[in-house]
């Protein structure tokens, strides 16, 4: 096999890899917050309840999760899979494993905040979203952007745990090529594309980073 | 009239019974300072008139808007100076843009800090910082500005700067409430002082009665203090 085919099939994986990694920041961070107010809520049941949420989602492996996502449906339910669902359970999978990450994030982040800033908004008078969206939450991005960086070349890197459930991406092809073509080349180019995706993540994350040190 | 009564106020944290019984009223254009040693629940007493703290029994009346300095400022840092002093008036108050602005500047310039509009409070020394919190708490128009101890954060050198300011208000009728530590100052500014001790009231007077009386706890406080 030529190696400009190789790189064709390569691609595709990336194509797949890439949609893995977008799909779950844009999910998971929103959702991550979201957790983290269910962590910290006053009342017991819901706190319990997702303290037990990121408890499992942070204990177990990630593979593992997605083949109870991929198959659960089938075993509990008697659900039949249907082709595309894979897909679908790849997203929910890694969407909800990183929003367990990302909320504990955001929970050092908030609680972090001195106590003074919520004070002085509430003599303000601004109302709790206001004190929230304009006081705390701005402050707080500042302060996990580091973390989120962490947690995003990791996931850069975890996109290839999709293979646990037949998703064809980029380390599942790469691994394919080498051994039918026995050739090294495939993983060559599979930690060029890693990198090079992690490069621009740390870049990007560097310049967010830079853009909110207007202050301190 | 009456802009602040506070009546038979009690506060416990836990077994440490903060405020027993305390009354507290502040007439229009009043300067009141309350001193006293540390723990007296001077801080307390002021979180209550503001409903930072909720007292456990007691009733507090107080007329709009109320504004308060911290004694370590509590400026929001992601927002410039200006901004610190105009969001509130905007957002909350939903007050004329142009309106807060025009304001706010003047403010400023009141405070000697014209130049500082579009600084961020890091960039501000202690006592700048200090003076722009009170420009924000202005900024709100309150009919009773609260100040917990707000020179206690800064150098001698600094606090100078901010007693100063607050004596310019005093001056324009302006009706505050002062936590301090400044005996001098309290004397000289206040139309009434309180001294509390261990969550009552001990004296309660004009500067002249406080400073005189023979109150065994205010002259050992007094005395204490003569003595550094």
């Amino acid at each position: 096999m030529a190696i400009s085919v190789m790189l064709g099939k390569l691609m595709e994986g990336m194509g797949v890899s890439l949609a893995i990694f977008v799909v779950t920041l844009l999910f998971s961070l929103p959702l991550g917050l979201l957790v983290s107010f269910g962590r910290m809520s006053k009342n017991p049941v819901i706190r319990i309840f997702f303290k037990l949420y990121i408890s499992i989602m942070r204990g177990t492996p990630l593979m593992l999760q997605l083949m109870v996502i991929y198959f659960g449906p089938y075993y509990i339910f008697g659900i039949q899979n249907t082709p595309t669902w894979k897909y679908g359970a790849t997203a929910v999978g890694f969407v909800l494993n990183y929003a367990a990450y990302f909320a504990e994030i955001y929970r050092g982040g908030i609680e972090s905040m001195p106590q003074g800033q919520y004070e002085a908004a509430r003599i303000l008078g601004y109302t709790k979203s206001q004190t929230f969206m304009r006081i705390i939450l701005p402050q707080v991005m500042k302060r996990i952007m580091p973390s989120v960086t962490n947690e995003t070349i990791t996931l850069v890197k975890d996109t290839s745990l999709a293979f646990t459930i037949g998703i064809l991406e980029m380390f599942t092809v790469a691994k394919a090529l080498a051994s039918s073509q026995a050739n090294m080349i495939p993983y060559v180019f599979a930690g060029i594309f890693y990198y090079i995706l992690n490069f621009v993540v740390a870049f990007v994350m560097e310049r967010i980073e830079n853009k909110m040190n207007y202050y301190r | 009239m009456s802009l602040l009564e506070m009546k038979h106020i009690k506060k416990s944290f836990g077994d440490a019974e903060v405020l027993k019984d305390i009354s507290v009223m502040v007439e229009e254009g009043e300067v009141l300072a309350i001193i006293g040693p540390s723990g007296s629940g001077k801080s307390t007493l002021l979180r209550c008139a503001t409903n930072l703290e909720t007292p456990d029994a007691g009733e507090i009346y107080h007329e709009g808007q109320v504004g308060l300095v911290f004694q370590n400022f509590n400026l929001f840092p992601h927002f410039s100076v200006i901004k610190n002093i105009t969001d509130a008036p905007i957002k909350v108050q939903k007050r004329n843009k142009e309106e807060v602005y025009e304001e706010a500047k003047q403010l400023l310039d009141k405070m000697g800090l014209s130049d500082k509009a579009d600084a961020y409070p890091y960039q501000l020394s202690g006592g700048q910082q200090q003076r722009v919190s009170i420009a924000r708490a202005l900024a709100m128009k309150p009919k009773v500005l609260f100040f917990d101890e707000p020179t206690s954060a800064l150098d001698p050198e600094l606090t100078g700067e901010i007693l100063k300011v607050i004596k310019d208000l005093a001056a324009e009728h302006m009706t505050m409430v002062i936590v301090t530590h400044e005996m001098d100052f309290a004397r000289n500014v206040a139309d009434k002082i309180i001294f509390m001790d261990k969550g009552v009231t001990a004296v309660e007077g004009t500067p002249e009665e406080v400073f005189t009386s023979g109150n065994v706890r205010m002259r050992e406080f007094l005395g204490k203090l003569s003595a550094k």
